[in-house]
């Protein structure tokens, strides 16, 4: 590149520099004016040579539930992994909001600024009571020497109660986390996420290995939650995804292959070859 | 927070606390005040093998707190230990003045012998006793920092950060070996004559050691009690079971490793400052990667994941020793070894993990 163009490229009066850009605001100030609160553009990530995701576009609007199918090696962990930032991604840009770049901050940072995440397996605090599982997932302050001082305040303690009530954990809250069935460990790990009071929920496979009941008991509660908080779900249940989702994304070989709603998805050429296999 | 919520429903705390007490004011009397031909009487070499056993336990507290409750299983504690036993030892040094063979005022005998004309810049100040005390909880913590900063932001975990602490301290067990290093060799720092103007060989200046030893235990236990109810005790156990979990709710989990593993290094450089001037000698093959290794031992032994269980895994484990060691000298590695084997095998977690078993069993 010539020096001229450098200084070009330099003074040019469309770039808008990092250090001119305002601090990221969290919280209320989340910019979603144009609709999308995550925005995942042109996502590409190669693990040995193999692209798990191939430039990956991708829009949740605030407050949507939104499912994501997609046959195994589609590409759906991956993808909730760039967003919580275990994966850093080849090429492509994730936003939170409109200001806010997730490629520039690590796991907690990203937790803190509101995404919250439940794993595929059940991941809970085994050795700690149900109560202190929320305790510790608390929005608060969670540097490490407030941590230590730290005490419950009445209104934190009613927030733990009110979780407790709202997963159907309130008579389980002094046993320990590991002594909960399959469901209910679910449920806590979902509590975990509500109490941190996150924009977006990314939840993965959350009604893998349930009973009946317990499937409607978590659709409930995800339905629940519809239009407080956006939600992402990565599910393989069909029947599950029919009874909550308004728009369904497909994903194949790491790019979206249909969008839409699950009757147009399902009736979508492409989708029925690759993934519904008719 | 005050003693009695500290130490509720922590039945073994209580007890140990007491038993401390007890040995805090028995002691002394038994030593100083009862004749020397009486059958209570507590001759000095048990109140400085005592005192050693305390220093010894306040290492276990340190051991279980980032192993038991963190997760971390650290195969180089022995280090820190030894570093504040040679910050205590390098004021002992500088204490004896002209006394020494060599009858030199300002360098310890090792230096004269190397023919070295002056102080090593790093033995200046330890002629002060409270900078000597300083450095004792610094150096540790220093190292423990730096080498804990690089360790746990590189996400290293399990058994590969066992053997890299296995081999911080072999490294400085070959350093501190070298007589260029200025710490006296294989030889170590010895011939300790005084510690503040009182004579360590007196029966006096030994049972106010011994005082020390167990103020400092009682006080490292009631701060570990305190981490380990605090909330921060619930999010570094969080982060032994489920490491991810813990960075996904937004806990920088690096820092809270980094802050247990140095609060530990510290209390161990105190437990070492505590045990040198009792032993009357420190040298290299305190950073030996064996003494690493037992420390864990007295932990398992005892009970990981209870502060008491360390305490009692520790001194049994050296009582074991010291009988041992004198009675049946050939059968203690084999001992040690089997204990070990055995402790692994059927009690995961040590004799306090047995006796809550039973009391689950009998209720």
């Amino acid at each position: 590149m010539s020096f001229l163009e450098k200084t070009r490229t330099f003074a040019s009066r469309d770039k808008v520099y990092d250090f001119l850009m305002p601090e990221p605001v969290f919280d209320d100030n989340l910019d979603t004016r144009h609709g999308p609160i995550l925005y995942l553009e042109d996502i590409s990530v190669s693990f040995d040579g193999f692209k798990a995701l191939n430039n990956l576009n991708l829009y949740i609007n605030d407050g949507e539930m939104r499912c994501i199918i997609g046959a195994n090696g589609a590409g759906k962990t991956t993808m909730m992994d760039v967003i919580t930032g275990k994966t850093r991604p080849d090429t492509g840009s994730v936003f939170f909001g409109q200001r806010i770049d997730l490629l520039k901050m690590d796991e907690p940072a990203i937790a803190r600024a509101g995404i919250g995440r439940k794993f595929q397996k059940p991941t809970v605090f085994e050795t700690l009571s149900v109560y202190a599982n929320l305790e510790l997932a608390l929005r608060t302050d969670k540097r490490v020497w407030p941590t230590l001082f730290a005490q419950l305040s009445g209104p934190q303690k009613e927030a733990i109660d009110e979780t407790l009530l709202m997963i159907g954990l309130m008579e389980h809250r002094h046993r320990l986390a590991g002594e909960l069935s399959h469901g209910q460990k679910q449920w806590l790990e979902i509590g975990m996420l509500l109490i941190q009071q996150p924009k977006v929920l990314l939840i993965d496979e959350p009604v893998a290995g349930m009973t009946h009941q317990e499937i409607e008991r978590t659709t409930e509660l995800l339905l629940a939650l519809e239009g407080k908080h956006s939600i992402v779900v990565v599910e393989h249940d069909m029947e599950f995804v029919r009874s909550i989702a308004r728009t369904v994304t497909v994903l194949h070989e790491g790019s979206v292959l249909a969008e839409g709603t699950m009757a147009s998805v399902q009736n979508d050429a492409r989708v029925i070859e690759v993934y519904l296999g008719g | 927070m005050g003693l009695s919520k500290l130490l509720q429903g922590d039945t073994g705390g209580q007890w140990l606390l007491g038993i401390l007490v007890v040995l805090a004011v028995g002691v002394p009397i038994c030593n100083l005040w009862v004749p020397e031909t009486s059958f209570f009487h507590v001759s000095t070499y048990v109140v400085t093998l005592l005192g050693k056993y305390l220093a010894f336990a306040l290492l276990a507290l340190a051991v279980d707190l980032v192993w038991g409750y963190c997760g971390i299983l650290t195969l180089g504690h022995g280090a820190f230990f030894a570093l504040g036993g040679y910050a205590m030892g390098m004021y002992l040094m500088r204490q004896i003045g002209d006394r020494g063979v060599y009858g030199n005022p300002l360098l310890p005998d090792f230096m004269v012998f190397l023919n070295w004309s002056e102080l090593p810049w790093y033995w200046h100040g330890f002629d002060q006793f409270w900078f000597a005390m300083i450095m004792v909880m610094l150096v540790p913590g220093l190292l423990a920092f730096v080498f804990g900063w690089l360790a746990f932001r590189s996400r290293v975990t399990g058994v590969y950060l066992s053997i890299i602490t296995q081999a911080m301290t072999y490294a400085l067990y070959l350093a501190f070996f070298r007589n260029e290093m200025g710490f006296g060799g294989n030889n170590g720092l010895t011939d300790f004559k005084d510690l503040l103007g009182f004579s360590l060989q007196s029966d006096l200046t030994r049972i106010i050691l011994f005082m020390f030893s167990i103020a400092a235990l009682i006080s490292g236990y009631l701060a570990c009690r305190y981490i380990v109810s605090s909330k921060l005790g619930r999010v570094i156990v969080a982060l032994r079971d489920a490491e991810n979990r813990t960075r996904f709710i937004g806990y920088r989990v690096e820092l809270f490793k980094l802050w247990v593993f140095v609060f530990s290094a510290i209390l161990a450089g105190i437990a070492g400052a505590l045990y040198v001037p009792q032993v009357g000698i420190i040298n290299p093959g305190e950073f030996a990667p064996l003494n690493s290794i037992e420390l864990v031992i007295w932990v398992a032994v005892g009970g990981r994941f209870s502060l008491y269980g360390a305490i009692l895994g520790a001194v049994l484990v050296n009582f074991g020793k010291t009988f041992f060691t004198a009675a049946l000298p050939e059968v203690w590695l084999f001992a040690l070894g089997g204990l070990f084997v055995l402790v692994t095998l059927f009690l995961p977690y040590g004799i306090v993990g047995l006796l809550r078993r039973k009391k689950a069993v009998s209720s």
